[in-house]
């Protein structure tokens, strides 16, 4: 039952709609970042991210959760009644405090490129670390984003998504209650 | 004279809600319709807004045809507008029609079969005489009832199938797919097609039922059997483990027996087409039987070459909601739209007078006047 | 309003709407089916934006509806009091103060802001209806990026005509990939949705389908080098307010010829008025 479990959104019509409106500015507008609250997730479940969960999951979308966040599932399934599998290509909403292989989530298909995965990633911080130069639409002219805690091989990576266009994974990054979102439509460079 | 933009649209709507509402009532001096009156002698009316309405509640349905002073379009519309923010709590087990509560059985295949033919509260043989009697109103005798218990009534294509002479449907424990919460997508299985079937149009699916039979993609049909009656509704709550009935709905269903010359791998046999539509409504019922069949064609290795045999195409016209709000929002203002025509027009004439005034025959055509380059702006890929 | 969740759909359909907008958004142009609601207005009377609308709108947004440019036509003030109704949100009719805006065939002339969101009304989605019904067959070329039926259109249109012919709904690339229905806006509307400041959220409910144009996206309007794009409208300035750049509504003032052009966008026309500006009707108006 819910008693060991820490509360969710306390006015989820609201909250969730506030969420819902930071993730869609951050989604039309990459490397903007978004403030969140309203959620005590169990960690290493950060509130940014569960707060997106929240607003966006529930037993329609699959869910697939990294080793590292396997000690929150049995919250999201109580606020979420997500259903959590096993296979990351079997996800529409994925989180992971690990990129990994970004080519392991479903990219859509080119007549149905809408049922890619969204990956929630998490990450150290924004504003120092990994320098990104990114453009594209939502973005008036190429913007500077920094972001800590992306592996190594993250712009190849992601030049492997983006070419795939409209097929590929979009990307929402969250660090504690921050958030900014890297769309499929973004093209990403050494910043 | 002085140009007064209009105003006042608010103020508008309200007056003619009021005389909406006025006009619904009619003449004060006579009686209000009570509901149960409309579910009880207008139950046909009730019937069709609930099956195109997707909802099967006829205190809800006499209210929807009341209030829609019998516009039966409009009472669907106001039941799956209510339909749509109710809560789902369970989903029921399957109905079971051989089990009916039958009220009329009839096959046009066999001439007696177990349990008999059951003509049942027919308009079939009534000459069509406006009934003056009725007209004055008065009581009415009660129908002849009869105390012989109820023989079991084993469906047609049962029987047939047992000689192997009916197709077998695979059972399947796929969950069905639900129009109201997903859209259309194609291919669209059989759950899909017959779920859009039944919440059709009557009419359309009437006439595109009667195309098949002249010729647009016939599958000569018999009518196997059409029964009417009340089954029971069952859920199983995963708690229980059994399951519970929660109540009864009234239903009429088709099964069309059709030919079905056999392929390489199946030997010659009938195949079905199925009807099914809450409540009292055999023509919708075998209009959906033949409908479904036709758009089989492609599953049954036939030539598709008739409308009513192209899914999409039916599929995307049979809902007469999606229909009339689309053919009646031409009614909108289109102001700006016909003004940008209106100036395209004037433009392209006055283009055409130039040409004319011109010396030298100068019209446009495709040798003269050829796009030649995509620009870098509206470049095509 | 009683009995009815907040901005009237439950939160079960505003997430499922949710997500296919936020696919929308990361693919510019691109036609995301969704699970339309049935909703307590007629499909092709704005039930798409509406679900739109009640997805994204919160307490604090303040809302315009416009119909054909217009606050006050009845389709507007219909759905204007559906919302305030059932989200007990502000309304307005000043672009301006707006946050979000709901429209059905126009773009206001007032310039729209990165803090904005404009919620266009849909008919029909599908750019290449006109040219082949089957959306099997159109989903399979947008897929391909197959737009050679559109591109032979125009090019029969300038054979015809010398120039393309579409007036309104005019078709137009997104970011140069997805060829996209803008909606019944006159092409004169066409030039503000590229690069627009604003998030654009496009719904259409009867047919199942949302799509979206993130802020400063590049949209053009297809044409060719030596045809290009050329929006249409009245040749004549606003009788009222005297305007010279916005898109005029043609009025009939009498049975023999008589017409005033006015400014489609009532809210521009009247703040210009308030502002001093004065059109040659409105002199006369003024004059008696």
């Amino acid at each position: 039952m819910s008693g060991d479990l820490s509360p969710g959104f306390a006015d989820p019509v609201t909250e969730a709609q506030a969420c819902f409106r930071a993730v869609l500015d951050a989604m039309a507008r990459p490397g903007r970042l978004h403030t969140l609250g309203g959620v005590t997730p169990p960690p290493p479940l950060g509130v940014a991210s569960a707060a997106v969960l929240l607003t966006l999951v529930d037993h329609e979308t699959p869910l697939w959760l990294d080793d590292g966040l396997r000690a929150a599932q049995p919250w999201l399934a109580f606020h979420c009644g997500a259903a959590v599998v096993a296979d990351p290509r079997a996800a529409a909403y994925a989180v992971a405090t690990d990129l990994g292989e970004l080519g392991r989530f479903h990219p859509g298909t080119h007549e149905m490129p809408e049922t890619a995965a969204t990956l929630i990633l998490q990450v150290a911080g924004f504003g120092s670390g990994r320098r990104l130069r990114l453009s594209g639409p939502g973005l008036r002219a190429p913007a500077s984003f920094a972001v800590a805690g992306l592996p190594d091989d993250f712009i190849a990576q992601w030049h492997a998504n983006r070419t795939q266009f409209p097929c590929g994974v979009d990307l929402i990054l969250c660090a504690g209650d921050q958030l900014a979102a890297l769309p499929r439509s973004v093209t990403i460079e050494e910043g | 004279m002085a140009y007064v933009a209009v105003k006042g649209g608010e103020r508008a709507i309200d007056n003619a809600h009021a005389w909406l509402a006025e006009e619904r009532r009619g003449d004060p001096a006579l009686p209000d319709l009570t509901l149960p009156q409309l579910r009880e002698q207008l139950g046909r009316a009730v019937d069709r807004a609930m099956a195109e309405g997707s909802l099967y509640d006829p205190d809800l349905g006499a209210l929807a045809v009341k209030q829609a002073q019998g516009d039966l379009i409009e009472a669907a519309f106001l039941l799956r507008a209510y339909r749509t923010t109710l809560p789902r709590f369970a989903h029921s087990r399957p109905i079971d029609t051989a089990a009916m509560q039958v009220e009329r059985r009839i096959s046009a295949v066999f001439k007696d079969l177990p349990g008999g033919q059951v003509l049942g509260p027919t308009y079939d043989y009534t000459h069509r005489l406006l009934d003056f009697a009725l007209a004055a109103g008065g009581p009415v005798p009660p129908a002849p009832r009869t105390d012989t218990p109820v023989e079991a009534m084993p469906r047609v294509s049962d029987i047939l199938r047992a000689e192997g002479m009916m197709e077998t449907d695979a059972p399947s424990e796929a969950e069905p797919g639900d129009l109201t919460r997903e859209p259309l997508s194609f291919p669209a299985e059989r759950d899909v097609r017959l779920q859009a079937l039944a919440r059709g149009d009557e009419g359309f699916l009437l006439g595109l039922g009667y195309s098949t039979q002249r010729g647009y993609g016939g599958s000569h049909p018999f009518a196997g059997e059409i029964r009417m009656g009340e089954v029971t509704v069952e859920i199983e709550p995963p708690e229980l483990g059994f399951a519970i009935e929660i109540g009864d709905l009234v239903v009429t269903e088709c099964q069309m027996v059709n030919q079905f010359k056999g392929s390489k791998t199946v030997p010659p046999q009938f195949t079905r087409g199925y009807g099914l539509v809450f409540g009292f409504s055999e023509r919708k019922a075998m209009a959906m039987a033949l409908v479904d069949r036709a758009m089989r064609a492609e599953e049954l290795g036939e030539d598709v070459t008739a409308p009513a045999q192209n899914v999409e195409f039916v599929l995307y016209h049979s809902d007469n909601i999606e229909a009339t709000g689309f053919v009646e929002h031409l009614k909108l203002p289109h102001y700006v739209d016909f003004q940008s025509e209106l100036q395209n027009l004037r433009r392209l004439r006055a283009e055409v007078e130039r040409a004319r005034d011109r010396p030298a025959p100068a019209l446009v055509d495709g040798d003269t006047d050829t796009p030649t380059t995509a620009s870098q702006a509206g470049s095509l890929p | 309003m009683m009995g009815y969740n907040f901005a009237y759909l439950d939160e079960q359909t505003k997430r499922m709407i949710r997500r296919a907008l936020l696919k929308a958004v990361a693919i510019p142009g691109h036609q995301v089916p969704f699970g339309s609601r049935e909703m307590p207005l007629p499909y092709g009377w704005g039930t798409g934006g509406i679900q739109v609308t009640a997805s994204v709108l919160g307490q604090q947004d303040v809302l315009k509806v416009i119909d054909q440019g217009a606050d006050d036509t009845t389709n507007a003030v219909s759905i204007r009091r559906f919302f305030a109704r059932t989200a007990g949100v502000r309304t307005t009719t000043h672009t301006a103060a707006a946050t979000v805006i709901q429209t059905r065939h126009r773009i206001p002339e007032t310039k729209l802001r990165d803090d904005q969101i404009i919620v266009y009304q849909v008919p029909q989605p599908e750019p290449l209806f006109r040219l082949e019904p089957s959306r099997v067959e159109t989903r399979r070329m947008h897929g391909l990026a197959d737009y050679g039926l559109m591109h032979v259109k125009l090019y029969e249109d300038i054979a015809r005509y010398g120039q393309i012919s579409i007036s309104y709904d005019y078709p137009v690339m997104v970011n140069g990939r997805y060829l996209m229905s803008p909606s019944p806006i006159p092409s004169f509307d066409n030039p503000k949705m590229d690069r627009m400041p604003a998030l654009q959220l496009f719904g259409a409910g009867r047919e199942k389908r949302i799509y979206a144009i993130p802020p400063w996206t590049e949209v053009r309007s297809l044409d060719f080098e030596d045809h290009p794009f050329r929006p249409i409208n009245a040749p004549h300035p606003c009788g009222l307010c005297g305007a010279t750049d916005s898109y005029l509504d043609e009025v009939v003032t009498d049975d023999h010829g008589g017409r005033l052009f006015v400014c489609s966008d009532t809210d521009h026309c009247a703040e210009r008025r308030a502002a001093g500006h004065v059109g040659t009707d409105g002199v006369k108006e003024a004059a008696e």
